[in-house]
């Protein structure tokens, strides 16, 4: 089977970027009328829709903890966000995990003390998947997780960054991270300190490449923050001038 | 001291919009409020929103939020459990607020001990999905609200309808209860829950207390109920508009909004008319 070129030798990966650029990235908060928060986020061709409740009573009381809110995350992907149209059942073990790195990441950032005995839900609708599922669920939660007004140490800003050819590569779509030659480490970390929230890497990377690769996404992870501070931003003003009037 | 110092700092402070993690001040002279944290000797936002700061506390007030109890104010809620001696009501606050039985007015007598036979009894004074009209009373320990329906004007709502608004948009005031020109009475809950209703002359309750825990409706003919609906089709415009929902807006949207019928109200074109006529209308009378 002949090897697809991830890169070719102008430099140019297959979706016409270079190794060290990101997707185009447009967001927006306060997108839902019912839920507490709220965020659409896209990256490159991959959409997400995610809602935030509470915190809240927690629906199940056995699940309360006395000092601080538990967060409950559910993600599902789209039947039609694939090109393969697939209907996903509820205890897919792929969308589980994934619920699970999101919850553990948020777990860390959110001041989950001052809001004893309550639940924060996130429910994250993958619309449309090109690559990069874990990272673009992390970066919109975090804008709806802020749309909500819950409390906060820092956004977590995720990005992804693969290894071609001897070049670290940022911001992984689909088709380089189906390669099984293409190492994919996802990162998340707190801009304002640069601590990391989430490591995650399931194939294999020569460690001398790791710091590198690191290296490539802790930047990529540095742009998303400030477009999502962007958004936020522009979101807030537009709630404090409609208030002000 | 230097004054001018002071009021530049004071200036640069407040009304400043931040977003998590952004640093307010590295002066170790301020106290941190809500919304803020600190590390070492830097406080920093931990919400997006407004910078507040009174003498040397500094909080950031969160543009978006769920409602946050204060003592004293006055609430809808929805009971969601009967316990013991105690009902559970939602209040659209981070926990379920609590009402206690010792804490209601019982119909007949206006001061008599709670019997056995009240406990016995309580759903038939609230019951699971009854909307209340309280007061927040105190806290618990736990930071869940207690609240208590110790007036007359408090207690059951019937004869009419109920929207949910974002609960910054409710300010504080002297009066939560109003009755309205049209006919319709309306409670503005701070938490954000509103009832609108039709109108019941005080008087008529005072005379019988049987009424407050009644559970049937009034006969509420059809124009009071177009009435109703075209209040709460103004609500839900001005809540879209994230305008402050006060009698006064209530009333310049209702208004405005005569021209139409209730149904219409709430389509793009002529939210976005009414919303500019009730915009000037508030800016002029401000």
């Amino acid at each position: 089977m002949s090897r697809q070129e991830l890169i070719s030798p102008e430099g140019l990966r297959v979706d016409g970027r270079r190794a060290n650029e990101l997707r185009r990235i447009s967001c927006r908060a306060s997108v839902l009328n019912s839920a507490d928060g709220s965020a659409y986020y896209e990256q490159g061709n991959t959409k997400v829709l995610v809602a935030v409740y509470g915190p809240r009573e927690p629906r199940n009381r056995s699940l309360a903890q006395q000092d601080h809110a538990t967060i409950n995350v559910e993600f599902n992907i789209a039947p039609f966000s694939t090109s393969e149209r697939r209907k996903r059942s509820k205890g897919d073990k792929r969308l589980l995990e994934i619920s699970s790195f999101v919850k553990q990441t948020f777990e860390g950032a959110i001041q989950t003390a001052i809001y004893p005995r309550s639940q924060i839900d996130i429910y994250i609708h993958l619309l449309q998947h090109d690559g990069g599922t874990l990272e673009t669920c992390i970066n919109a939660a975090t804008l709806a997780l802020v749309d909500a007004g819950i409390s906060m140490m820092d956004y977590v800003c995720a990005c992804t960054a693969g290894f071609i050819d001897e070049t670290p590569i940022l911001d992984l779509n689909f088709v380089e991270e189906s390669s099984i030659e293409v190492p994919n480490l996802t990162v998340a970390i707190m801009p304002r300190n640069g601590n990391i929230a989430l490591l995650q890497m399931e194939s294999k990377l020569h460690s001398s490449k790791l710091e590198d690769v690191m290296e490539l996404a802790v930047e990529g992870c540095k742009h998303i923050h400030r477009k999502l501070d962007q958004a936020v931003l522009v979101a807030a003003k537009d709630l404090a001038d409609k208030l002000s009037n | 001291m230097d004054v001018d110092m002071e009021s530049q700092d004071t200036r640069d402070i407040a009304s400043r919009i931040v977003t998590p993690g952004s640093v307010i001040t590295n002066d170790t002279a301020f106290m941190r409020g809500h919304g803020t944290f600190a590390e070492r000797t830097t406080i920093y936002s931990s919400v997006a929103g407004a910078v507040e700061r009174i003498n040397k506390l500094v909080s950031v007030r969160p543009l978006k939020q769920r409602y946050s109890g204060e003592i004293g104010d006055i609430i809808v809620g929805r009971i969601t459990e009967v316990a013991s001696k105690r009902w559970r009501v939602d209040v659209n606050s981070r926990q379920d607020g609590i009402l206690l039985l010792s804490s209601i007015n019982l119909p007949g007598g206006i001061q008599r001990r709670k019997s056995e036979s009240d406990e016995l009894q309580m759903r038939t004074f609230f019951a699971e999905g009854d909307l209340v009209f309280a007061e927040v009373q105190s806290y618990f320990a736990d930071g869940a609200l207690s609240l208590h329906t110790r007036s007359l004007q408090y207690g059951k709502l019937r004869n009419g309808t109920f929207v949910t608004v974002f609960p910054q948009l409710v300010p504080r005031s002297r009066s939560h209860f109003h009755t309205l020109p049209c006919g319709v009475d309306i409670v503005l809950g701070v938490n954000g829950y509103i009832w609108v209703s039709k109108h019941v002359p005080a008087s008529k309750v005072e005379e019988n207390s049987e009424l407050i825990y009644s559970d049937k409706n009034e006969f509420i003919s059809d124009d009071e109920r177009e009435t109703i609906a075209r209040i709460a089709n103004c609500i839900h415009l001005l809540n879209r508009l994230y305008v402050k929902i006060t009698d006064t807006s209530i009333i310049f949207a209702y208004e405005a909004s005569l021209t139409h019928a209730v149904k219409d109200l709430l389509t793009r074109e002529i939210a976005i008319d009414l919303a500019h006529n009730v915009k000037t209308r508030l800016e002029q009378q401000s």
